[in-house]
């Protein structure tokens, strides 16, 4: 009865205000990823993810700021930063005051920087950058800047998380660190090699090698070497194709350990692996939807799949990222003014339907959150992907992972 | 030495499967004329196709299926396409051929989607065959390699000792003579581009569980079939059938051995440099032979176009 009063009252005054003026205006967060190309079902199912958020966490609660609504626009870069610029510049002109990608650090890389320029030449304009997924550790550290917050663990988080967990196993002798010959294979086999010898002195590489990108049609004989060097558990972080074909190909030619990764659920991988990757694969990641933490997050689940049956809910951070955005206009008591939701997000606390609370850390805008180890398989798995049987499972789960991490990030506001 | 038999048994899978493709493809290029660039786009296709059946009626009658289907749709391209097209000669083949692999691709993703789709190998063949020293040796390489086999004992029966085969090798040297004769030329070209590409589908289904299948299957696998083709001469099967397994054992082995650029610089009597980290050539030594595997079949290629721009067993010389 109060609501009902209440939102009489707002739509009376907004009549009286003039229905001409800001009534009919949205916040609007730009969604710059690739929309066509090879990665278009990563981009579109990320996007499908932001409108759901938007609708069922917001605007189905009213919206903001007593009822402005949230609306998503997509923009296609195609996963080019230089096409990533020119779709900024259009958000922008099209008044849009938050962005958000996350597919590819290199474009995040372009991003923050152009952002960052943009917000010193044009104080009337500025925009937050919202990055969901791109994990190379240098955006909150060397290349931070005020406008740029990470919802996502970095890299070195995550293989902290991982790491953390074959510390555990005292059974894991021989660990195999296996990527994709560019920047971020190499970052995660540098990182698995650190923590590693920080944290299990007793365990031995005994495999660290990379593979051209996107290339391999058989990774048969990186297999073989897998198993032939007494291999208890692999570490990759392999992506897309890369990750399915040397996946199957580890466990067809007989290797029963652990595949410790990040990338590997979802996008058809989940029910490409089905059987075969049952109690092998392993990933890193935030989130817990099986077994569901609470009924809201079921429900949220539940909800996403009747609107988009073909897509999974294999972005919880998406969630997150609306969710804290939300939040930090509601304290901010302003859309407009990005510097005061930028100051309220950061160091901003948030607890997330999907278990946990999130820390904005002040002083890089790097989230920290429960980080967990997932694993493949189709036991107790209310929610699965693809629409297969299979799923991921929570199997351990590290709090408040990495919460003291190192940064280099000087963080200067504005003036 | 264990492991050098299980190499050769891995490189002999990979280079089977490349010779099912570059079978037909170079059959198809000694009829046009023209590199058919769409030939990998019909190997997808036959994975996805087999796909498709073996979700309603099993993976087996899709082996059956999925390949007749692939050859009938290549038929029909080259009746109403390529044939077409033909008269305004190389260039508009090639482009048409071209135009028609983005398109098999887009068509693609319009009807399976962009992700992976789960296509598996049948739990029949779900076993291991036989181990070698700790290796297991999948049941499904095992039949893998029959069926490749089988197919090219067969195409070497028809193309040598029967009537059809000779029709078909004369009709591919002197279409005039054959022509005159009597013979349909136009459709035994349409047989041999159906077969050709039906040859492709075959590979595609058997392919498809192992190498996972993807709308980018295709192109991941495509200019590896051309580099075939070129090693092995182009319009030669027994130069198709002996490149496809040099690429099989080159990628295999080397991706097996950790062979170190720094090995091969100092061997040829190259010292290394006494700060690497601050050598411009930095990135050249610390390469090891993993890391580019797969792209050793290029280099093959360029060096067999220098000094034997035929092919190994290739008879045109322009």
């Amino acid at each position: 009865m109060k609501n009902i009063t209440k939102l009489g009252a707002v739509s009376a005054l907004s009549l009286i205000v003039g229905a001409s003026a800001s009534f009919a205006d949205t916040i609007k967060v730009g969604f710059i990823d690739p929309l066509s190309g090879p990665f278009a079902s990563t981009g579109t199912n990320g996007l499908h993810q932001f409108e759901f958020a938007a609708d069922y966490m917001v605007n189905a609660n009213g919206g903001l700021l007593d009822g402005t609504m949230m609306e998503v626009v997509g923009f296609d870069n195609k996963i080019s930063p230089k096409e990533s610029l020119i779709q900024l510049q259009v958000a922008i002109d099209q008044g849009i005051r938050y962005i958000v990608q996350g597919n590819s650090s290199g474009v995040a890389n372009a991003l923050t920087e152009a952002v960052d320029k943009h917000n010193r030449r044009n104080p009337d304009s500025r925009v937050l950058f919202l990055n969901y997924a791109a994990v190379d550790p240098a955006l909150t550290n060397d290349k931070c800047n005020f406008w740029h917050f990470r919802f996502d663990a970095h890299a070195d988080m995550k293989m902290d998380a991982i790491t953390d967990s074959i510390a555990e196993e005292t059974d894991i002798k021989n660990v195999y660190v296996i990527g994709q010959d560019y920047s971020f294979g190499k970052a995660v086999s540098d990182a698995a090699n650190k923590f590693l010898g920080e944290k299990r002195a007793d365990v031995t590489i005994v495999g660290d090698e990379l593979h051209p990108i996107g290339k391999v049609n058989d990774f048969t004989p990186y297999a073989r070497k897998i198993v032939n060097a007494n291999t208890d558990a692999v570490i990759t972080g392999n992506w897309g194709a890369d990750m399915l074909g040397l996946g199957k190909s580890i466990i067809e030619n007989g290797y029963t350990g652990p595949i410790y990764t990040y990338y590997a659920a979802g996008s058809g991988i989940t029910a490409a692996f089905g059987e075969s990757g049952k109690g092998t694969i392993r990933l890193v990641g935030e989130g817990q939807i099986n077994p569901p933490p609470n009924d809201e997050a079921a429900a949220y689940v539940t909800a996403f799949k009747e609107k988009y049956s073909d897509g999974n809910v294999d972005q919880t951070r998406i969630a997150n990222t609306i969710g804290m955005l939300a939040a930090a206009i509601e304290e901010a008591g302003t859309a407009d003014d990005v510097v005061a939701v930028a100051n309220a997000l950061s160091g901003m606390e948030y607890e997330t339907i999907f278990g946990g609370k999130i820390f904005m850390r002040p002083q890089d805008h790097q989230a920290v959150q429960d980080l967990h180890i997932f694993e493949h398989t189709d036991v107790d798995m209310p929610f699965p992907f693809d629409n297969s049987p299979y799923g991921v499972r929570v199997i351990k789960t590290i709090p408040m992972a990495s919460a003291d991490i190192e940064t280099t990030c000087q963080m200067k506001a504005p003036s | 030495m264990d492991l050098i038999l299980v190499n050769l048994i891995d490189g002999l899978v990979t280079g089977l499967l490349l010779f099912m493709l570059s079978a037909g493809l170079t059959l198809i290029f000694s009829m046009m004329g023209v590199l058919n660039f769409a030939h990998a786009s019909f190997y997808m296709l036959g994975a996805y196709f087999a796909y498709s059946i073996s979700l309603a009626l099993g993976f087996w009658i899709g082996l059956l299926l999925a390949p007749l289907i692939v050859g009938v749709a290549g038929a029909m391209v080259e009746r109403y396409g390529l044939r077409r097209v033909h008269q305004y000669g190389h260039v508009p083949e090639l482009i048409f051929t071209f135009g028609l692999a983005l398109l098999i691709e887009e068509l693609v993703q319009f009807v399976w989607g962009k992700n992976h789709v789960p296509y598996n190998s049948p739990e029949i063949l779900e076993f291991t065959a036989f181990a070698i020293a700790g290796n297991s040796i999948p049941a499904y390489k095992i039949f893998m390699i029959f069926i490749s086999v089988g197919i090219f004992v067969g195409l070497l029966y028809v193309l040598t000792k029967t009537r059809v085969g000779m029709i078909i090798q004369a009709a591919l040297s002197y279409p005039r003579t054959v022509e005159a004769l009597g013979h349909n030329v136009p459709l035994i070209f349409m047989g041999v581009f159906g077969v050709g590409t039906a040859l492709a589908g075959v590979a595609g289904v058997i392919a498809g569980p192992v190498l996972s299948t993807f709308p980018g299957m295709a192109f991941v696998l495509g200019p590896i079939v051309f580099v075939a083709i070129v090693i092995g001469g182009l319009g030669s099967l027994w130069g198709a059938l002996v490149a496809s397994l040099l690429i099989g054992w080159i990628t295999t082995f080397a991706k097996s051995y950790n062979i170190e650029m720094e090995a091969i610089l100092n061997g040829i009597g190259i010292g290394t440099p006494e700060n690497l980290s601050e050598s411009p050539f930095r990135d050249l030594w610390s390469l090891t032979s993993p890391q580019i595997a797969d792209i050793l079949p290029y280099v093959l290629m360029v060096l067999i176009l220098i000094f034997r721009p035929a092919g190994l067993f290739g008879k045109r010389i322009q």
